[in-house]
């Protein structure tokens, strides 16, 4: 099953290369990982999906909750949370297929960025479901290139991963 | 005050109470060698090859519970000191390596000597740091030794460019009482609800198992442990880490599981209905085939690693994450107060069984063979020694064997590399072991393989003054690899053995020590006496020994507890395949 694993961990050089370092060495796979700064300076926040049985899961968060510069983290799978993942498609348009795409991109609700004579840049957020649901819908041959940031997410409610 | 780099190192390592360095002088180290000789607080130990310095730090460590000190250069000394991080790593061995690098403005260059140290051992250490800022030495330098001997304890590496170790940059040192750090937690409190399901679960067993490891060693627990067993009156089983947990000449040591382990261990182990782990992590050189482990057995285990549990057997009914120590105090507490005792009658007759299961007597070899039985050196070792040595061990059929048949009453007195199986390990060790207790009876049980992998060290012994014994099972063969194709490989024994063994009565004279070969096995017992009687001189024992032993029992890859390979047939042991 798919987990969307949380993290906290200390804003400091190497703390990425120990997380990435534990999944390939424990021979755990990585769907996506994106991290960045926290409003708090010294803490990043870390969103890791990974796929597995309950079983790998389990070691998954205890080794991860292992490492040192890891101060908190949590499995988003386990209780109500949102999944937003932003993804930026180049697709190929001619003056009969533009239209078609345009009407897609709607009930997507994407964004148009950039538009050239035979181009669209599009903008989508959504949970990676839709986004798959989406380039599905495109022809394939129309595709330039597609750039996705990865899964980020955050619990439902008043609860919050915080120190 | 105001101190240099180096200076800030060498006062915190003393404010730290740290007795010994072993180290190895480069490029990247120099101021610090240079603050060395200019203090005399902390002593440095100069050993041949940087693995050497880990392994004796290791050994220190080890034999004293307190974490042991390295100090490497950068690049290659720090390279050469991975094996040693590693080993200690997979045993949970405290220990805090200093390591040189480059100065921080050519970090990333690919400058002289640059190796990227925290990126080489992130994987083998607890944790490590570089060192940015001279004034957050002294502060990283006490996280190091708090992170390395807390929790479950581990390696720390630290690695210090060389600027700042600078003699001219001056400032104000204070070293720390305490440290905390928000992500790292390592205190556990266990729930009381925890406690009395365990007891009463053990307390409804029929076949119940005591199953202690490594991590009873490292918490310091023995008493605690010894108490509870004996409370109880259950069987117990060390593996090979927790060796000396609980006194090996006890009736209710049925000895060691595993692999290599006792048949009635293993059989114990399989038949038993309620087992409760301690300080122990199921590796797979003790259960065998997974499937198969403990069929019938509801499992308590207690590791101070959350990670430990379910990591290999998912089907633990009780897990306690916690300090082996206060646990035990608090499960003997539960016990004591408990309505409800063992239940006797089922208990005598779970002993009648392993009493059956004992008089198979699965570690009896040949006693009347004219070649000298490995087997019967440790035993005369023990005798010599009054069972009170401190014994380190390489690894092989001769680490085996030491397991087998010296009975570790005592923690801390089985010295070995069980996660990582490093040969090399021992006389590194056995030295390091040395000074920290100069008085004590240190023997080094190695192979005339492993012992070539660190012989250097040999020098660092006459230097530093720490007469060990060297007991060298020569059987002429890696006798563990060539076993492994007798059984597996239709004895076809690719490069298990060397054509060329050194005369290690030469080389020890080489290096300043008494040698001595030993060929029969009368001459065994006089020749240990006297090496033990030698109190201030490295002995190096050269003992000939059957080519073709074999270590029985044991349980072949794939196969579980119940599905032991016992010695087949009591006879001498032929050279067959070499004829
Ligand atoms: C050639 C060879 C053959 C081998 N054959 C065997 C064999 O037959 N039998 C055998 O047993 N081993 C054998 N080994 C060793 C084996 O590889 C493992 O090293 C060993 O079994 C691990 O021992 P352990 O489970 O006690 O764990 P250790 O490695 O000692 O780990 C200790 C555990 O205790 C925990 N712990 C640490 N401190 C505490 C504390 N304060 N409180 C609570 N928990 C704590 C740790 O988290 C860890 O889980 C062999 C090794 C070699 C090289
Ligand atoms: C550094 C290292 N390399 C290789 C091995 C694999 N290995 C395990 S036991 C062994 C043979 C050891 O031979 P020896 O020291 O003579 O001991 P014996 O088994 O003969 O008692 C080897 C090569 C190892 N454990 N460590
Ligand atoms: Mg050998």
């Amino acid at each position: 099953m798919k987990h969307i694993i949380s993290i906290l961990i200390e804003n400091e050089a190497g703390a990425l290369s120990r997380v990435a370092g534990l999944f390939s060495a424990r021979g755990y796979n990585i769907e996506s990982l994106t991290v960045a700064a926290t409003e708090d300076p010294s803490l990043s926040r870390m969103t890791l999906v990974t796929r597995g049985s309950e079983d790998v899961i389990a070691q998954i968060t205890k080794q991860l909750n292992k490492l040192i510069d890891v101060v908190k983290l949590i499995d988003l799978a386990d209780s109500p949370h949102i999944e937003r993942e932003l993804m930026m498609v180049k697709i190929k348009t001619t003056e009969q297929t533009r239209n078609d795409i345009r009407s897609v991109v709607d009930i997507f609700r994407g964004r148009i960025l950039d538009v050239t004579p035979n181009s669209y840049v599009i903008e989508m957020t959504g949970s990676s479901e839709k986004l798959d649901a989406f380039t599905a819908a495109i022809s394939h041959d129309s595709i330039i290139e597609v750039v996705r940031s990865g899964a980020t997410g955050i619990s439902r409610g008043e609860q919050g991963l915080h120190l | 005050m105001e101190l240099s780099g180096a200076q800030i190192l060498l006062q915190s390592l003393a404010d730290e109470g740290v007795e010994y360095i072993f180290g190895y002088p480069g490029g990247a180290v120099l101021h610090i060698y240079d603050a060395i000789f200019q203090q005399e607080a902390v002593k440095h130990i100069l050993v041949r090859h940087e693995q050497g310095a880990t392994h004796a730090a290791d050994g220190y460590a080890r034999a004293t519970g307190k974490p042991g000190v390295v100090l490497v250069t950068s690049g290659p000394g720090a390279t050469n000191a991975v094996t040693g991080i590693a080993t200690a790593y997979m045993d949970s061995i405290p220990m805090v390596v200093i390591s040189g690098q480059v100065s921080s403005p050519v970090i990333g260059s690919d400058a002289f000597q640059e190796v990227d140290m925290v990126g080489i051992t992130r994987p083998c250490v607890k944790h490590n740091f570089l060192v940015k800022d001279v004034t957050k030495l002294a502060e990283t330098i006490k996280k190091a030794f708090y992170v390395a001997t807390t929790g479950r304890p581990g390696p720390v590496v630290v690695d210090i460019p060389k600027d700042i170790t600078a003699p001219n940059i001056l400032v104000p040192y204070k070293y720390p009482k305490k440290v905390s750090l928000r992500s790292y937690n390592p205190v556990v409190n266990v729930a009381k609800e925890q406690i009395k399901a365990a007891v009463e679960l053990l307390l409804s067993a029929n076949k119940p198992m005591i199953y202690a490891g490594g991590g009873v060693v490292l918490g310091e627990a023995s008493s605690e442990l010894t108490e509870f067993t004996r409370h109880l009156g259950y069987p117990i089983t060390n593996t090979l880490m927790g060796l000396g947990a609980y006194p090996a000449t006890d009736k209710q040591f049925v000895g060691m599981l595993g692999m290599h382990g006792t048949y009635e261990a293993n059989m114990a182990m399989h038949e038993s209905d309620v087992i409760i782990a301690i300080g122990a992590r199921f590796d797979d050189r003790v259960t065998g085939k997974l499937d198969e482990f403990c069929p019938y057995a509801k499992i308590i285990h207690i590791d101070i690693d959350p990670a430990s549990i379910s990591k290999t057997i998912k089907k633990i009914a009780i897990p306690i994450v916690g300090d082996v120590k206060p646990v035990l105090k608090q499960l003997l507490e539960c016990l004591k107060d408990s309505k409800k005792k063992p239940n006797k009658k089922a208990l005598e007759t779970w002993w009648q069984q392993i009493d059956e299961w004992r008089a198979v007597q699965s570690l009896e070899y040949d006693r009347s063979s004219d070649l000298i039985k490995p087997q019967f050196v440790i035993e005369q070792l023990y005798q010599v020694t009054k069972g009170d040595a401190y014994v380190t061990s390489d690894v092989g059929q001769h680490q085996m064997w030491a397991a087998q048949y010296y009975h570790f009453d005592k923690p801390r007195r089985w010295i070995n590399s069980g996660g990582l199986g490093t040969m090399g390990f021992g006389l590194p060790a056995a030295i390091g072991v040395k000074l920290a207790f100069p008085d004590a009876d240190v023997a080094c049980v190695t192979g005339e393989a492993s012992i070539q992998m660190c012989i250097q060290e040999l020098s660092t012994a006459l230097q530093f003054k720490t007469p060990v014994k060297i007991i060298n099972l020569n059987n002429r063969y890696m006798g563990m690899v060539r076993q492994w194709q007798e059984f597996s490989y239709e004895c076809r024994y690719s490069h298990s053995y060397m054509d060329t063994i050194p005369d290690f009565v030469k080389l020890a004279e080489a290096y300043g020590h008494v040698g001595i070969r030993i060929d029969k096995p009368e001459e065994v017992r006089p020749a240990l006496e006297q090496a033990f009687a030698m109190k201030d001189r490295t002995v190096f024992l050269d003992i000939m020994t059957d080519r073709t032993e074999n270590v029985y029992p044991m349980i072949e890859a794939g196969k579980g507890h119940h599905d032991m390979k016992l010695r087949v047939a009591l006879g001498t042991s032929t050279d067959r395949e070499l004829a």
